[in-house]
């Protein structure tokens, strides 16, 4: 693993920084994903092991929000599970039903995890994906934020 | 004797081949897409998904074009695609205290932490047809404020400080939660009683109409529960997944959910001082209606659980839950226009039979009438 601290990564989340990549490529579109994989270069080849496929995963909520957990119900979602020529493997989840988007993801996952790529897949896919995920969160707050209601009070009549 | 009856290939391959036209429509008009479904219908979009029960936004878009804009039909067509796919595994629950929401509002505080942000909203407006839409006229960006950066705190963890609401876990409030939920309605069959999660389930994937109906029901008085809506917050939340192969969690992505949390009337006992009760809805997509009437029906079917008369339909647990279902509703109730010619001839035989005995008794009722008046004579 890496030394390198992240405040969105503290060394205790379970993953670590593997997650903090899969999940980033699970929230991006596919056709941000190539255009930083362009930036990077020729990922290693690499051979399928399961997949891409797409399935369902059974989304839960809680009762009242904070309660026992109950079925919400289902969502697609596509996976894909590849090996590079030294045995290092990537896995990719993500909504959807997008095979291209985990065959490509699950590509960086397994080179990220080989480690010859490891900085250039983090500061050119990785990180660029993050920041945009985070300005779309930032903007849809922002939109939010512009609804909220400012009350104020009406002085009728004279005291 | 029974004779099968074969026939009709032609009829009903030629009848899909019109329908097939009369969906295209007019070939001078371009044949609309699943992103401008996705992205102008989305509210039909997010039904679909919500009553099929699975969150596919393109694939529920298709539904939608396939069935013409046939809601129930578009939802029949996205279940039975939903029964081709191997299930992965379940997520966590998702967090809706941490939603990136676009909207939350209370209408039980009116100063509550992270305040109240409408959101794109049809409340307020004033159901005026805007001929602007009938073109393609510009349509001004969103505004942008900036955040105070405030938690959009839970109103039923605001009232859980003074113990005033019924918590989740719980009377105290310590009651260990169950790490699973007690069953999955896609792989059992249906039970009567239901443990409450099955409910939820349940009704997530109910038919909107249906359950606000039995809401509103529950507001003219039949199963009053005088309920406030302590909160409604619509937006995105993160689904994680936990990956064996990996042995950590992973984020699968967002999802557009809606909650609703009904604060309603109190229960209490000799034992128990009185405190609010709480209905809850949460659904997939952006309805705010059917989280509604799912928090009101919530709390309707949990009339045993408080003491309450089961005395109005909304609080019939086995009726609720039997009929909320639009694909098996629509089933059997669409049945009934399929052939049923042998079922109808054996009817008919038999309506004949009972009017052929009746007219006899007639007969020969008249008969008696008549010798016993020449008697009489």
């Amino acid at each position: 693993m890496t030394e390198r601290v992240d405040a969105a990564s503290p060394a205790d989340v379970p993953g670590g920084d593997l997650k903090l990549l899969m999940d980033v490529l699970a929230a991006a579109p596919r056709a941000e994903i190539e255009a930083c994989v362009a930036a990077l270069g020729d990922l290693p080849e690499a051979v399928p092991v399961r997949g891409p496929e797409t399935g369902l995963v059974m989304v839960r909520g809680r009762i009242g929000g904070d309660g026992a957990p109950f079925n919400l119900g289902e969502a697609a979602v596509t996976r894909a599970s590849v090996r590079l020529a030294d045995g290092s493997v990537g896995h990719a989840y993500a909504l959807g039903q997008d095979r291209a988007k985990a065959s490509l993801s699950a590509r960086l996952a397994a080179a990220w995890v080989q480690g010859d790529l490891r900085s250039e897949i983090e500061t050119l896919v990785r990180d660029p994906l993050m920041a945009t995920r985070a300005a779309e969160v930032s903007q849809v707050k922002r939109e939010a934020a512009a609804t909220k209601v400012e009350f104020f009070t009406m002085v009728r009549g004279d005291d | 004797m029974y004779v099968a009856v074969k026939g009709g290939e032609a009829a009903i391959a030629n009848a899909h081949k019109l329908l097939g036209d009369r969906r295209r429509g007019n070939r001078d008009l371009p044949s609309i897409t699943l992103d401008q479904l996705v992205g102008q219908l989305s509210l039909a979009v997010d039904r679909v998904m919500a009553e099929a029960s699975l969150y596919a936004p393109h694939l529920a878009a298709l539904a939608v074009k396939q069935a013409r804009g046939d809601m129930i039909e578009a939802i029949f067509l996205l279940r039975a695609y939903r029964t081709t796919l191997p299930r992965f595994g379940a997520s966590r629950p998702v967090e809706t205290g941490e939603m990136v929401a676009e909207r939350r509002v209370s209408a039980t505080f009116k100063d509550l932490p992270g305040g109240q942000v409408l959101g794109p909203t049809f409340d307020y407006t004033h159901r005026l047809l805007d001929p602007e839409l009938a073109g393609d006229g510009e349509v001004e960006a969103a505004l942008l404020s900036e955040t105070d950066g405030e938690p959009l705190m839970r109103v039923t963890d605001i009232l859980a400080h003074e113990d005033i609401i019924e918590s989740s876990r719980g009377a105290g409030g310590d009651t260990p939660l169950p790490e699973e939920p007690s069953g999955d309605l896609t792989r059992e069959p249906l039970e009567f009683p239901m443990q409450r999660d099955q409910r939820l389930q349940a009704l997530a994937r109910g038919d909107e109409g249906f359950l606000l109906s039995l809401g509103y029901s529950t507001q003219r008085g039949y199963g009053r529960t005088h309920p406030f809506v302590g909160e409604i917050r619509m937006g995105e939340v993160e689904v994680e997944l936990d990956v064996p192969e990996l042995g950590f969690a992973v984020s699968l992505g967002t999802i557009k959910v809606t909650e609703c949390q009904m604060v309603t009337q109190f229960a209490g006992s000799a034992k128990a001082p009185p405190q609010f009760t709480r209905g809850y809805g949460l659904v997939f997509g952006q309805s705010e209606r059917k989280a509604m009437s799912m928090a009101l029906v919530d709390r309707a079917l949990r009339a045993d659980e408080f003491g309450e008369d089961r005395l109005a339909p909304a609080q019939d647990e086995e009726f609720v839950i039997s009929h909320s279902d639009n694909v098996q509703a629509t089933g059997f109730v669409e049945h009934l226009k399929l052939p049923h010619y042998v079922d109808f001839q054996a009817e008919l035989d038999l309506v004949r039979r009972m009017r052929g005995e009746f007219e006899a008794r007639e007969a020969a009722s008249l008969e008696t009438d008549n010798a016993s008046r020449e008697a009489a004579e």
